[in-house]
């Protein structure tokens, strides 16, 4: 099955880390993730900035080695991300701010992405939601 | 035919960007004329208040973005009848008309209808 996975939680909320559990267990299950969508707080799981005590999961560290691994879609909202500070270099730059926060393998993009990944999987699954 | 998307919005307009952020998702998917509709529920009915004054919390006015939703081309609009009267609204004063108010068994049917349902 095709899955697109949505995660609108920040990286120390317990739905967090249910998205990254259900992700590696569905490519275990043989399944197919064609994106991750972050979206609002879910944004902080891609940064790079987030630093997480020793004796807890570091929740965007495990993220990051996830994608790279699986060379997954991973998408992070770009307004979100703005709105949330968030920013890859190539934003950091266009709005003059010191703070990179995120970068490979992670791509800032569109709303555009959530459509298009809900078009193309045959399950949305949404983790972190009101 | 493209997979129809449902998003259930529960958060007051002023409690956080939840509510905008929500309504953004509907706004781009009528941008890419996708099948998608729109269900204000629980704490999400408080965006349908009308004459709110936002200007006051020094904040942006979701109202106006709402009224955009039609020229977006998504007209499928509801409310949930039951959290509008228990949070003493009336569902035919709501500051965005095209809005159905639904009771729950038609909200169960709704949601069966759609293929993917986002909450927010």
């Amino acid at each position: 099955m095709k899955f697109a996975i949505a995660l609108f939680s920040a990286a120390h909320a317990p739905s967090s880390r249910r998205a990254l559990l259900f992700a590696q267990a569905a490519l275990a299950g043989g399944h197919e993730i064609v994106r991750l969508f972050f979206y609002q707080d879910g944004v902080y799981n891609a940064s790079g900035s987030v630093v997480t005590p020793q004796d807890e999961q570091d929740l965007p560290k495990q993220w990051r080695a996830f994608v790279a691994e699986h060379q997954l879609d991973g998408v992070v909202c770009i307004a979100a991300a703005l709105r949330r500070g968030v920013l890859n270099e190539e934003e950091a730059k266009r709005y003059q701010r010191e703070a990179v926060a995120v970068g490979a393998p992670w791509e800032l993009s569109g709303l555009g992405q959530l459509h298009d990944a809900v078009q193309d999987a045959d399950r949305l699954i949404c983790f972190g939601g009101a | 035919m493209p997979k129809s998307l449902l998003m259930i919005s529960r958060q007051a307009p002023w409690s956080g960007p939840n509510a905008r952020e929500a309504l953004d998702i509907v706004l781009a998917g009528g941008a890419f004329d996708l099948p998608i509709g729109l269900l204000f529920l629980d704490d999400g009915v408080f965006q349908l208040a009308s004459k709110q004054d936002a200007k006051v919390l020094q904040q942006k006015d979701l109202s106006a973005n709402l009224q955009a939703l039609p020229m977006f081309g998504v007209e499928e609009l509801f409310v949930c009848a039951d959290s509008a009267a228990e949070r003493g609204l009336d569902p035919t004063a709501l500051s965005l008309e095209e809005v159905r108010a639904l009771t729950a068994k038609e909200i169960t049917a709704l949601i069966d209808r759609y293929d993917q349902v986002i909450t927010l």
